[in-house]
């Protein structure tokens, strides 16, 4: 073969797996989209439910087009950007960041052994730098909107973000000394070897902490001080309106989908489950991840919000203690097993 | 309020960076229940000093008194803790009645009693309801509102109104109860104590409520009596004062309930107290419900009650007219519409004591009415409550302590 | 032909391409579809319902310098446990008791912030 030839093929090569890779990113970005969309509808129902009313029951039949009317609406707002802004191009920015920020990760997360946009060894480290990049936006949309609501729920946010960062990050060390691997494919498969398939039962204390660090990585009630409605009415985007607030909110809702998916993949084992469903390889991960979902709209019908401090307390008081005890059990248990 | 006037302008001419953080808080916000402005600067999290901006919901209602008859007073009388408008209404009342020297027959005051009772059990449990949405326990929220509905569907059926009920009226009530809504109360009172723990198992055994509530707003019992607190807020301190006990009105003496204290004087506290006396009201209720059936058939209004419509001119002096002029206040009786005087009558209301004091001269409208508001009392005790406190604790302060700005600004 | 790792990462890139494309395309639409009314009232910053005073920059509570101090720490930690944890099988024990070591020190640390009050927030 002549060297014009090999650099032909090897560069229709890497269109070609460009190209796959935009398919397969566009198919999962879609879907994920269709996710959230519906996310905030049957959180809205499932949230009617459980406080004895019907939620969302007029547009199309049993509500179930009013995530497409609500974007709608949002989509034919009047774009405002308050004049006191400090800097348009910061609050144009900021919830670009957040948005993009929590749904990158959607390209290293396996759906299934076969499915996932990318398969790169360090996918972990990837979905954990892009949530705390999440947070950039948070506290930048807080800081440019140059409103005091804004300015102390961007401060809340920050140190919150950042408190249960580490703590989610150190909880997930035991999954990454149980699989010796960081890849999240790698993770799922070497979860087989656990009781149920799962490392939940192994990593109780790291699931525990996982799943608490998640819900306030993600902003939501018990700990969604940065936007708590009763003090800071909606905290760092207070000056945010129609399509800008919505990119917020999808933000927000595509952290939920990562964070569940994540604890799914490093914590309930993936796509492996009691028994397969032939033809849907995807089914069980996406049961765990409907279930993960649904837990998170339990708890927010369900408990009261915390307070400053003792959310601060909560993070470096209990659950980081709490992770560095997990980690040291599970190397113990290890060199003994 | 010339000392958040006075910030506000230091603030302007002087280099700010060395001050405090200023924040309204108010009045538009979605957790100062109605109007209220708080004027907040704060260190860090901290509240260093609190002032409340009052004036916001201000209809006159004191002045217009003045302009309506004693019959129409009613009315406005209903939007002054809309929450609980009946106890109002009742309150109003019984200070006319006093003034004028009638006599309520008794199946009007055990209406007046059930209708008082229901209000402040509808009130607490709108108070629950929007306390438990400030600390964010949204279902407590709905919960609270399907059984505030079924009260508010009863209200309905007993005079056709929801909100602003003008049920009572000057010597009785309005309409007797029709046996539906008899039946209907008590379907109410057998169901309304299991609803109760229904809520307590939301909140009561939650972590985070109980952190949020334990220890926050502390006011100890003498501090409570010198702001003027009455009701849930001065009871959570440990202080046994409740008219219906102390000075007792209606037929509030021949009933059996108890007085619900709690002395710990927090924010949990006072819940508790409130939590108690929706028990005890729901008890109250039940006994008139009996005590109605022994009175069946009876007048629900005095033989010598005014109309609504009363002569609305005072009757002319003797020395710009030589007669003077005498009114039909009864039929075929010729007396002056009310007697002068005045007379203060207070009455226990769900959010502490309402006080109606009354100046006549004669006229058929009050010379003067003055309205002593537990809700206005309640705001001058914020500053203390919240000095020192969290941003987040003021919200559950004021949710406790439970304000109307309705009755606050009048 | 193999992919080579670098190029592995290439789809990240992609897919945050498009969700920003999303996101982008969104606000251009609602800059096509939304109305345009101005008036000075609507562009006032909010502060419930009252004309903003003042400055909104202000000097914040040092706790939450101290909380950027301490996650800086932490966070290095955790980057020095990542390549511990994957390759805990092949290093044995000895590494098992460094690493208590190195959280032992850490604790210290962490108590003394605790005890100092780095963690208080009243």
């Amino acid at each position: 073969m002549d060297v014009q030839g090999a650099y032909n093929a090897a560069n229709h090569f890497l269109l070609k797996y460009l190209g796959i890779s935009l398919f397969k990113a566009l198919i999962v970005v879609v879907i994920a989209l269709l996710h959230v969309a519906y996310i905030t509808y049957v959180e809205r129902k499932v949230i009617g439910r459980m406080q004895q009313r019907l939620g969302p029951n007029r547009v199309g039949p049993r509500g179930l087009l009013q995530p497409i009317a609500d974007v709608l609406k949002l989509i034919t707002k009047e774009d405002i950007i308050p004049s006191s802004v400090d800097s348009r191009w910061v609050f144009i920015i900021a919830p670009f960041i957040s948005l993009v920020a929590g749904a990158t990760s959607l390209a290293v997360l396996p759906i299934w052994e076969h499915f996932v946009v990318t398969n790169v060894n360090a996918s972990l480290l990837v979905v954990l730098a892009m949530s705390s990049l999440s947070s950039f936006g948070v506290i930048l949309a807080g800081w440019a909107s140059n409103s005091r609501y804004s300015f102390l729920g961007g401060l809340r946010a920050g140190a919150q973000v950042v408190s249960y960062e580490i703590a989610m990050a150190l909880s997930l060390v035991g999954v990454m000394m149980l699989a010796g691997s960081m890849n999240l494919v790698e993770i799922v498969k070497a979860q087989i070897a656990s009781p149920f398939k799962i490392y939940a039962i192994p990593q109780i204390i790291g699931f525990f902490v996982f799943m608490i660090a998640a819900i306030a990585e993600t902003n939501r009630t018990p700990f969604d001080l940065p936007e708590a409605e009763t003090e800071l009415v909606a905290g760092y985007f207070v000056e945010y309106s129609g399509i800008r607030f919505a990119l917020f909110y999808l933000a927000e809702y595509f952290g939920m989908v990562v964070m569940s998916m994540l604890a799914v993949v490093c914590f309930l084992g993936g796509w492996y489950g009691p028994f397969d469903i032939p033809g849907i390889p995807m089914f069980w991960f996406l049961l765990k991840l409907y279930f993960l979902i649904f837990f998170y709209i339990w708890v927010r019908a369900t408990l009261p919000r915390y307070r400053y401090d003792q959310l601060m307390g909560l993070g470096w008081k209990v659950l980081i203690p709490l992770s560095l005890l997990n980690i040291v059990i599970t190397g113990f248990i290890k060199i003994l097993v | 309020m010339p000392q958040a006037l006075e910030i506000i302008k230091k603030q302007i001419g002087e280099d700010e960076w060395d001050e405090p953080y200023y924040v309204n808080m108010g009045p538009q916000h979605p957790a100062t229940h109605g109007v209220l402005r708080l004027f907040l600067e704060l260190d860090g999290e901290y509240i260093t000093h609190c002032d409340p901006i009052i004036g916001y919901l201000h209809r006159g209602i004191e002045k217009l008194g003045e302009t309506f008859t004693y019959s129409q007073n009613i009315v406005l009388t209903d939007r002054l803790d809309y929450i609980a408008s009946a106890a109002n209404n009742v309150g109003y009342c019984l200070a006319v009645e006093k003034l004028m020297g009638l006599e309520v027959p008794r199946r009007a005051q055990i209406l007046r009693v059930i209708v008082c009772e229901m209000a402040r059990i509808a009130s607490h449990l709108l108070w629950l309801a929007t306390h438990a949405l400030d600390i964010g326990a949204m279902t407590v929220f709905l919960y609270c509102f399907r059984d505030r509905e079924w009260l508010l569907n009863i209200y309905e059926e007993i005079c056709g109104a929801r909100l602003t009920h003008t049920y009572p009226c000057i010597g009785g009530v309005r309409l007797d109860f029709t046996p539906h809504i008899i039946e209907e109360l008590y379907k109410f009172t057998e169901e309304f104590p299991n609803r109760i723990p229904e809520y307590e198992t939301l909140i009561d055994v939650n972590r985070i409520w109980l952190k949020r509530t334990k220890g926050v707003g502390v006011i100890s019992g003498e501090k409570a009596v010198n702001l003027g607190l009455t009701g849930p807020s001065l009871r959570g301190s440990g202080v046994r004062y409740d008219l219906r006990k102390t000075v007792p009105y209606l037929i509030y003496d021949e009933l059996d309930f108890e007085m619900a204290v709690e002395y710990e004087g927090d924010v949990y506290a006072r819940y508790r107290v409130r939590m108690k006396e929706m028990r005890e009201s729901n008890k109250i209720i039940r006994q008139c419900l009996d005590k109605l059936a022994e009175c069946e058939g009876e007048p629900v209004i005095a033989e010598n009650a005014p109309g609504l419509f009363m002569p609305f001119d005072k009757p002319k002096r003797p020395q710009a007219a030589p007669h003077p002029k005498k009114v039909y206040l009864i039929k075929g009786v010729e007396v002056p519409v009310v007697p002068e005087g005045d007379v203060y009558v207070a009455t226990e209301v769900p959010k502490g004591e309402l006080g109606f004091y009354l100046v006549s001269d004669g006229a058929g409208h009050p010379w003067r009415m003055r309205i002593r508001a537990p809700s206005f009392v309640h705001i001058s005790a914020i500053p203390d409550l919240c000095k020192g406190q969290m941003v987040a604790d003021i919200i559950a302060v004021i949710g406790s302590i439970d304000i109307v700005l309705g009755e606050c600004d009048r | 032909m193999e992919i080579s790792l670098s190029l592995k990462y290439i789809p990240i890139l992609i897919t945050a391409l498009i969700v920003f494309v999303i996101g982008l395309a969104m606000v251009i639409i609602n800059q096509v579809l939304g109305p345009k009314r101005p008036y000075s009232e609507k562009y006032l910053a909010y502060e419930c319902g009252l004309p903003p005073t003042g400055e909104t920059r202000h000097r914040f509570d040092i706790k939450f310098y101290a909380i950027a101090i301490l996650f800086a720490v932490f966070d290095v930690e955790a980057v020095f446990l990542y390549p511990w944890a994957i390759t805990f099988d092949q290093i044995g024990f000895f590494a098992y008791i460094e690493m208590v070591v190195f959280i032992a020190l850490l604790l210290v640390a962490y108590f003394y912030a605790w005890i100092r009050g780095g963690f208080q927030w009243d």
